[in-house]
């Protein structure tokens, strides 16, 4: 790491008396040497085969236990994994920052997949509560609905329902996007702060609420909006990735994106410690 | 946090106490300092079964104590001078533990508010049911430790709902314990899971026109809210969907009665709910697991949203 040491250098700022030290320690090259193995370790991480593929009945384990054999799996080269029995039990398959093919033969409970970095996972069934929490990388396609808190929090990936989804759909999330083919409850989007949310049916009330910045797009009703969201203007851009990422995402291909309404944070509550205390409470 | 689970079969019976205990054990992690059973079993509807206790099982900050059996014994005796008293005739009795009793009594009156209170007029005395089909059973432990203690395997009917207790808001102790009885209108049961920010405003009102509450538990409130629209004259679901306006805070509960089954959820959709539906069969939990416990193949379910209302009829 770097050190701080007082040195007879003189920048500007330095003959201005603003400080005295400078930043020493080791470099970029020192951090990324090819000789030293350890940089070049990301915990979790295993080199895979996609086409050495391996089934797991579940049934009988515990969620640790059956994350552990995954991680097991992994190490022995396996890319392609199918879970068989999931039977809604929770936090499975939590955890992989490894790229991999992953199946689930049925149904997850509460925070499947969470954390995740870099995974492909097809869930035949449904998913619980707060599914793909924290998610970084990869494409997560959930067959049937979804649970409450879909999302939550994620910073990249695709997160696909083709079902629908609870409330508090993407609440905090910071990047990514995720996709919702059916319906989606109250306070989507909440508090999102970047990303993109697509849900091509109806939406609750408190649509969303407080958001930073981001995008939602919904294809049918909205219940209400919440406070600091307000309509956007739908650009040809914007059809033109909402085609795309709905192809991709198997979902919605002939849907007509034109009709799509857009959501966007007015920003007032992000500027909230600019605003006088009247006008603080217009905002809210 | 606590975990409730429902049943209800449209055109069969089933063994509903093994069911729910599988479900109910299956939330197990949710809360175990109590369980209890709403169990709609399978009976001739001639005579009223009511369940009662004449002492508290006594766990973590309840204010309750426990006390001598003798004392339950002279609590007894008193509660069959008075169900002779009022023309009722006990047709079957049976002590299932020293605090806890079960009988089967014919009674003309419709109105059981007065026979009621008769009975609770008694300290230390709680009716937790009366009913035609329903059967609340509840005690601390979780719930293979309750379904053991009280046989419930045996019990045969066509619905059920039930609760695995975390005491957050009062102790822990019989009275505390879910289900609550829908007093006193036979066979009417309320399950829920969430905290009620309004109980005491609410509490306050409804003792006022005469609603009796028998503990501290800020759940008790749906119980005695729903009765109140009944005895207004509202139907089950319009009691319901008052109740999304009138309790304040976050909640999905379940209330069944004699011949249907009912949820509802909070316009914020706070608190979780998992539902499975077919033509025949309506389960319903906190949590997908509880469902798997009586169908392990893969079936399709879902959230119902804020502020739904939903109920079923046999």
């Amino acid at each position: 790491m770097a050190n701080l040491k007082t040195t007879d250098k003189k920048s500007k700022s330095q003959s201005m008396g603003m400080h005295s030290e400078v930043l020493t320690g080791r470099t970029q090259q020192k951090f990324f040497n090819p000789s030293e193995a350890e940089n070049f370790y990301y915990f979790g991480t295993y080199d895979v085969d996609f086409n050495k593929r391996t089934d797991l009945d579940v049934k009988e384990m515990t969620a640790p236990e059956a994350n552990k054999e995954i991680d097991n799996l992994m190490s022995q080269g396996y890319g392609t994994i199918v879970i068989k029995n999931p039977q809604g039990k929770h936090s499975l398959g939590v955890g992989i920052l490894n790229k991999l093919n992953l199946i689930f033969e049925g149904s997850l409970g509460y925070f499947g997949m969470g954390s995740c970095d870099g995974p492909t996972v097809r869930i035949n069934g449904r998913v619980g509560w707060s599914c793909a929490e924290n998610l970084m990388a990869g494409k997560i396609v959930i067959e049937k609905n979804a649970g409450s808190c879909f999302g939550a929090a994620i910073r990249g990936g695709d997160l696909i329902c083709k079902g629908s989804v609870g409330a508090r759909t993407g609440i905090d999330m910071k990047g990514g996007t995720i996709i919702v083919g059916g319906d989606a409850g109250a306070f989507t989007g909440f508090m999102m702060q970047r990303g993109r949310i697509i849900i091509l049916g109806d939406v609750g009330i408190n649509l969303g609420d407080s958001m930073y910045d981001g995008t939602i797009f919904i294809g049918g009703k909205i219940g209400s909006f919440g406070s600091d969201a307000v309509p956007g203007d739908l650009t040809t851009s914007d059809q033109d990735w909402l085609k795309r990422k709905l192809k991709v995402a198997e979902i919605g291909e002939k849907f007509d994106v034109s009709k799509i309404t857009k959501i966007v944070s007015g920003k007032k509550l992000w500027n909230y410690d600019n605003l006088e205390p009247t006008e603080k409470k217009g905002a809210i | 946090m606590c975990g409730i689970a429902g049943l209800i079969y449209k055109d069969k019976s089933v063994n509903i106490g093994t069911q729910l205990q599988g479900m109910l054990q299956a939330l197990k992690h949710r809360g175990e300092d109590s369980t209890g059973y709403a169990l709609y079993g399978d009976t001739d509807g001639k005579n009223f079964i009511m369940r009662f206790k004449v002492g508290e099982n006594v766990g973590e900050g309840s204010s309750s104590v426990m006390e001598e059996t003798s004392v339950y014994d002279e609590r007894i005796k008193i509660v069959k001078a008075h169900i002779l008293g009022m023309g009722a005739k006990i047709i079957k009795e049976e002590r299932i533990l020293p605090y806890s009793l079960r009988y089967e009594v014919s009674y003309d009156e419709k109105d059981l508010r007065e026979f009621s209170r008769k009975i609770e007029s008694v300290p230390g005395v709680e009716i937790l049911s009366m009913g035609k089909s329903l059967e609340v059973i509840k005690d601390l432990g979780n719930a293979k430790d309750v379904c053991d203690r009280y046989n419930l395997d045996k019990i045969v009917g066509t619905h059920a709902i039930g609760h695995a207790r975390m005491a957050t808001e009062s102790g822990v102790d019989i009275k505390s314990a879910h289900p609550f009885w829908g007093y006193p209108f036979s066979d009417v049961s309320v399950v829920h899971n969430g905290q009620l920010t309004n109980y005491w405003n609410n509490r306050r009102l409804l003792e006022n026109e005469g609603m009796r509450f028998m503990s501290e538990c800020d759940s008790e409130l749906i119980a005695v809210y729903l009765a109140k629209k009944l005895r207004d004259g509202a139907t089950l679901e319009e009691g319901m969907k008052a109740s999304l306006t009138g309790l304040d805070g976050v909640f999905t509960y379940f209330v069944a009665t004699k011949d249907s089954l009912g949820m509802a959820k909070d316009t914020m959709a706070a608190k979780p709910l998992v539902l499975y539906e077919s033509d025949n069969l309506i389960a319903m939990g906190s949590e997908e697991i509880a469902i798997r416990a009586i169908l392990p193949q893969e079936i399709d379910t879902y959230d119902p949203y804020d502020g739904e209302v939903k109920v079923w009829q046999i």
